[in-house]
Order: C-alpha cells, then sequence, then structure tokens
C-alpha cells in the first residue's frame, strides 16, 4: 500500500476486495467465476467515458438529479441551533435513493448481456427501483421479498407488480431481509448464465460494496457543489441513516478526505440497544462475522448464528451493515449511534409539521438524531441530513404505531 | 495418512466407489443425530459428511435449510457438534467424518481454538461452503497446518482457467456439484457429469465424488460409476424430516449405498 493510501479514508477496498479487515469474497464456487467476471466488467465501465455519460444523460432526464439540497428553516428553527440542509433524495423517480445505484448496475448487466434481473428488498423501495428500470429497459425481473415485508409493505409489493415483475415471498427464517438476500444468492447460483444480481445496497461479496458506493456517491458529489454555491463552503456535518448503508456510504464517500467534517451514521435501535438484541445496530450492538459474501459486523448469537434484529423500519431490519461502515467504525473516521423506533416517529411527525415533507422512516432515524445533535451546535453550524426517502409507504405502519384507524 | 486417505485407497483396493453420506448434526436432537450417524457405516457409508447448523445456508435447498433449522431449535452448536463427533469416535475410529458448513460459526469460535478443538474431536476434512480459494488463508492453509483436509467443491462454473486455482490447497476428495444450484434441487445427469468429472481426473490425482441432485439408489450407482463415488444429502435429510425412526433411515442410507457401490 502507497504512503497516498494510507493517507486516505476513499482508496478501499484492495484488490481483495477488503476493507481493512472486512469485505472480501465469501461466497460458493459456482457464484466466484460470476462475480470475478462482474468485477472485470465494472472496473472496464467504470472508467468509460461512455458509460458515465449514459448514466448523466439517466440521472438528468429519468431520474430527475440533482436532487435539491434544501435549507430546511423551520426545522432550524424548531431545533435551534445548526443551520439544517435536507438533502433531497426522496424527490427522485421512485421516491428514495435507491434508483442511483440500480440505474448503474442494470447499465452494467446490458452491457454483460444479461436479459434476467433478480434483486433483494426489505421495504420495497429497492424493488420497486429496480422493477422500474427493468420495465424502462425491457427486461424481466424477479424481486425477492420476505413474507413479513410483503405484508407490511404492501403498497411497494403492488407497484411492483404494475411495473410487471414478478415478486416472490420468502417464508424462510423471520421472513425479512436477510432471508430475502439469502433466496436471491440461491436464485443466482441456480441461474448463472442469464441472470444479474442487482444488489440494493453496499453489501454482498465484492465488488458489490465498492460498486453501490460508487453508483450512490452522486449524492455527495452533489452536496459539495451545491453547499459551495449556497454557503461558500464544506459543511461542518454530515448525518445519515443506515440499514445496509448506501445512502450513508453515498453521502461520505466524497467527504472522508475532508477532517473538518463530521460524519455521523444513525443505526435502528429498535426497541433500544440492550441483551434482548430487539434492534438492527449491528456496529453499536453487534460484532464482526461472515455473512452473504462478506465480513462485517453482524448481529449474532454466541455460537456465531445470525439473529432476526429489530426495527420499526423494513428498510433498516438487516443484521449486518456495508463492510466499509464496519472499517470506518473501527477507523473512527465515521461515528456511529442507534435512536430508537419511539424516537424515529417523533421525528416522522417534526417533518410533517415544520417541513410538510412525509419522510420514510429509514430518513426519520437520521432526523431523530439531528433532533439531538442540532440544539447543542451554533447558528453557523452547516449540517445535511440525507432525506433518502419519501413515506408514503409507510403511513400505514406509522398509523398502527400512533393507534390511529385509517 | 489421513482416515480419509487410508479410506479411498482401501476403496480402490477393494475396486469400489465411495458412497459418502449426509446428515445434519443435531437433526431433529442430538440424541437422534447421534444415533443415526452411529448407524451410517454398517449401512455402507464410507465418508460421513455432517452438517454443521447455520441460520443462513445460502447454498442449500428447503431440505437442508429445514434441518438446520430444526438442529438449531433443539439447541444445537458448533460445540455440540463436535461433542456429537467425539461420542461417535467411541466406536468407530476409521471411518473419517467431514464437517460441511458456513465459515460464521467457526470464526465466532476462533480459527485456532476450532482447529485444535475439531482435530482433537475426530474430525478429519472441512467443506466450508463460502470460502473460495480467495480466502484460504481464512480457514484452508491454518487447516492444513493442523493436519485436517480441506475438501473444494468444484462446479459447472469452475472453468479450465479455473480449475487449478481451485485444486490447490485441496485435499481429502473433491466434491464435483453436478449441477449450477443449491442441494436438493435438479436432478444430476451422469452423462453430463461424466465428461466433467474426467475434465477435473485430469487436473489432479485427488478422487472425485459427486453430489446435488443424487435421490435414489440408481442415481447414486449413475453417478457413482462416473467418478470415484455418490454424495447424497437432502434426500436422507428429507426421511428424517418425515419422521421416518433412526432404523428406517439407515434402511434408506443401506439402499443408496448399495446402488453407489455398484456404480
Amino acid at each position: 500500500m502507497s504512503t497516498q493510501q494510507l493517507n486516505s479514508f476513499r482508496s478501499g477496498p484492495d484488490e481483495r476486495g477488503r476493507f481493512g479487515n472486512f469485505g472480501g469474497r465469501f461466497v460458493s464456487e459456482t457464484l466466484m467465476p460470476l462475480i470475478l467476471d462482474l468485477e472485470a466488467r465494472y472496473e472496464h465501465a467504470k472508467t468509460d467515458d461512455s458509460f458515465w455519460a449514459e448514466m448523466d444523460h439517466l440521472w438528468t432526464h429519468y431520474v430527475g438529479r440533482p436532487s435539491p439540497l434544501y435549507h430546511a428553516e423551520r426545522l432550524t428553527e424548531r431545533l435551534g441551533g445548526a443551520k439544517i440542509y435536507l438533502k433531497r433524495d426522496e424527490l427522485n423517480h421512485t421516491g428514495a435513493h435507491k434508483i442511483n445505484n440500480v440505474l448503474g448496475q442494470i447499465l452494467l448487466a446490458r452491457r454483460m448481456g444479461k436479459t434476467r434481473i433478480i434483486a433483494e428488498t426489505g421495504a420495497g423501495q429497492h424493488g420497486v427501483a429496480t422493477a422500474t428500470v427493468c420495465a424502462k429497459f425491457g427486461l424481466k425481473c424477479v424481486v425477492f421479498m420476505g413474507a413479513t415485508d410483503v405484508e407490511r409493505q404492501k403498497p411497494n409489493v403492488f407497484r411492483m407488480k404494475l411495473l410487471g415483475a414478478e415478486v416472490v415471498p420468502v417464508t424462510a427464517g423471520r421472513a425479512t431481509l436477510k432471508d430475502a438476500m439469502n433466496e436471491a444468492l440461491r436464485d443466482w447460483v441456480t441461474n448463472v448464465e442469464d441472470t444479474f444480481y442487482c444488489i440494493g445496497t453496499v453489501a454482498g461479496p465484492h465488488p458489490y460494496p465498492a460498486m453501490v458506493r460508487d453508483f450512490q456517491a452522486i449524492i455527495g458529489k452533489e452536496v459539495r457543489t451545491q453547499m459551495e454555491e449556497a454557503e461558500g463552503r464544506l459543511p461542518d456535518s454530515l448525518v445519515a441513516c443506515i440499514g445496509g448503508g448506501s445512502n450513508a456510504m453515498g453521502l461520505f464517500h466524497p467527504f472522508l478526505d475532508d477532517p473538518s467534517v463530521r460524519i455521523i451514521g444513525v443505526e435502528a435501535g429498535g426497541h433500544g440497544v440492550d441483551e434482548r438484541m430487539e434492534h438492527a445496530a449491528s456496529l453499536t450492538g453487534g460484532r464482526p462475522g461472515v455473512l452473504h459474501g462478506n465480513r462485517t459486523y453482524l448481529l449474532q448469537d454466541d455460537d456465531g448464528q445470525i439473529l432476526e434484529g429489530h426495527s420499526i423500519s423494513a428498510g433498516l431490519d438487516y443484521p449486518g451493515i456495508g463492510p466499509e461502515h464496519s472499517w470506518l467504525h473501527d477507523m473512527g473516521r465515521v461515528e456511529y449511534v442507534s435512536v430508537t423506533d419511539r424516537e424515529a416517529l417523533d421525528a416522522f411527525k417534526l417533518s410533517c409539521e415544520t417541513e410538510g415533507i412525509i419522510p420514510a422512516l429509514e430518513p426519520s432515524h437520521a432526523l431523530a438524531h439531528v433532533m439531538k445533535l442540532a440544539p447543542t451546535l451554533p447558528g453557523d453550524h452547516l449540517l445535511v441530513m440525507n432525506m433518502c426517502g419519501r413515506g408514503d409507504k409507510d403511513i400505514f405502519t406509522v398509523a398502527e404505531a400512533l393507534g390511529v384507524e385509517m | 495418512m489421513s482416515r480419509i486417505a487410508a479410506r479411498f485407497a482401501k476403496l480402490k483396493q477393494d475396486g469400489r466407489k465411495a458412497f459418502v453420506a449426509y446428515v445434519m448434526a443435531g437433526d431433529p436432537d442430538y440424541d437422534t443425530s447421534l444415533e443415526v450417524v452411529r448407524g451410517l457405516p454398517a449401512a455402507g457409508v464410507d465418508v460421513i459428511e455432517l452438517g454443521l447448523p447455520f441460520t443462513d445456508p445460502m447454498a442449500d435447498g428447503p431440505a437442508i435449510q429445514l434441518a438446520a433449522g430444526r438442529a438449531l431449535e433443539a439447541g444445537m452448536t458448533l460445540r455440540r457438534t463436535l461433542d456429537l463427533v467425539r461420542a461417535f469416535r467411541q466406536q468407530d475410529d476409521s471411518t473419517p467424518i467431514v464437517l460441511m458448513g458456513y465459515y460464521n460459526p467457526i470464526y465466532s469460535m476462533g480459527v485456532e481454538t476450532f482447529l485444535a478443538e475439531a482435530k482433537g474431536a475426530g474430525i478429519d476434512g472441512l467443506i466450508i461452503v463460502d470460502l473460495p480459494p480467495e480466502e484460504d488463508d481464512e480457514l484452508c492453509l491454518p487447516a492444513a497446518r493442523a493436519g485436517l483436509n480441506f475438501i473444494r467443491l468444484a462446479t459447472p462454473t469452475t472453468d479450465d482457467r479455473r480449475l487449478p486455482r481451485v485444486l490447490q490447497n485441496s485435499s481429502g476428495f473433491v466434491y464435483y456439484v453436478s449441477i449450477t444450484g443449491i442441494t436438493g434441487a435438479a436432478a444430476a445427469n451422469a452423462a453430463r457429469v461424466g465428461p466433467e468429472v474426467a475434465r477435473i481426473k485430469a487436473a489432479t490425482d485427488l478422487p472425485v465424488c459427486v453430489g446435488f441432485g443424487i435421490r435414489s439408489p440408481e442415481a447414486a450407482q449413475q453417478l457413482a460409476g462416473v467418478a470415484d463415488g455418490a454424495v447424497v444429502g437432502s434426500a436422507i435429510v428429507q426421511e428424517l424430516a418425515a419422521g421416518k425412526s433412526p432404523a428406517q433411515v439407515l434402511d434408506f442410507v443401506r439402499a443408496l449405498a448399495e446402488g453407489a457401490h455398484r456404480g
């Protein structure tokens, strides 16, 4: 490793797909040739101007990028401290940041001649984004979704079906995101010839964590430019929620080598991060292990069996976290905290009331931490929170949690 | 000579194909599982593949997933799995045992601790599905230093360019996965598998056994016929799942073994 790389937080992963000791390629032999091929094709596309030109065109005309960086005045006033900006990725086509990455992977799949796309989904946002882009390009799309999530995210299930995707409910385990990912891997190992696995977060075997990060980094790149235009300088702190961690990595990565920028990831604390393990906070309540192709912090028992975790948000309900986050945690570059279901619900309501933005439950976690942090900071402190998804999909869950009959 | 090498040498001398049987440790509970495992050698099993239960068996089909769930539900752990092997070894010191599973329970225990315990308990080899050659320094190389065989899966996607990498650091035998897919799925096809096994045998002196998709004595005979042995897992596990007694399960195993031995 060169001196320059040692001085950067942005040079990973290494040639083995490792971020420090995290990441790697822990997959069965059947999949190894496929992910090596994917890595080679991605490395080529990454340096191909025509690939990025196609991405930029679609980001602008199909997704609606750049998303605004919005000064949330009433929220700032209410919390009485830091000047709060929201990165409005909930305004993207399909209502979340997920499509940033899906476009990249589908363009790559097309270049590789793959005709069938599979995906896992938790809250359904990644599934909807994948179904959307597959519809646009006329590709067959199969989405694996835990049966529990199918039940609690009905609007997104119907959206995927309208878009022509086949939604496969997965009943194994507790029937949530982890189990959907297992099933997608089983499908991929069976249909190796024509199928491309479009992973929705910065997890999975190398090259997925790096590739998904590179596609999501558009979020942070735009924030740099937009903040320069708005305030003439870098932001002072960044806050984003973390399940697998793709929206957070997208926002954080372009700022990792700016030491003046404080970076905070917010995990789902469920009913509280304690020995009951009724949460989904892998970093604050887990330890390193190997699952879904990479080494990372995991919720697990003493025997190394994976625990299911809990969160009110189906998108954060995952027992692992992207390996690069695990590394940034151990390096101390990014702070990771957790907030509870209850705190996230309070933040959900605050966003609706003060800004007229119905947030998804995922970024409501980020906002819940902003509610604690912002009042402790001076008025000239520039805080950016990633509003990574809109909350239409969550209104039923929220109504139930608030005891409201719909 | 390791138990695995000794067993394959004996089979070669006798002009017989190997029958490898997979059962999940602790399925449906520790005592029943031990009774089945103890009966396998007398039922004609040459090598025992003992499944290590894991919550997320990504390369396995429903039969093995459910078996792992039953075992975990009944309190099975990696430590109890090692206990089961120790109990088996009190009566049988020659039948090789290969532990098959996923890396995380081993990583969680600590690789060096695990290797010392496994060797001491009487385990002869490891098949760890999510450790490809690219991750050899995790467990494969330490296992070799500890005197345990590391048995690798070769698959239909392992082309000639990749095969040397898969064979390097492999020991014991090579497990050829007859299909692209998960355990217990599509039926294996001897006519297609034969040339693949020949391709692997041209590149290694290790015995090659074929598994995935073998469900009957006839299939065991056909697949063993084009290789050095046949592996059956899901079909045996399903007998247990159907509530068959250990004696009934062992009768089923005996028929499979006779099939493989005719191959």
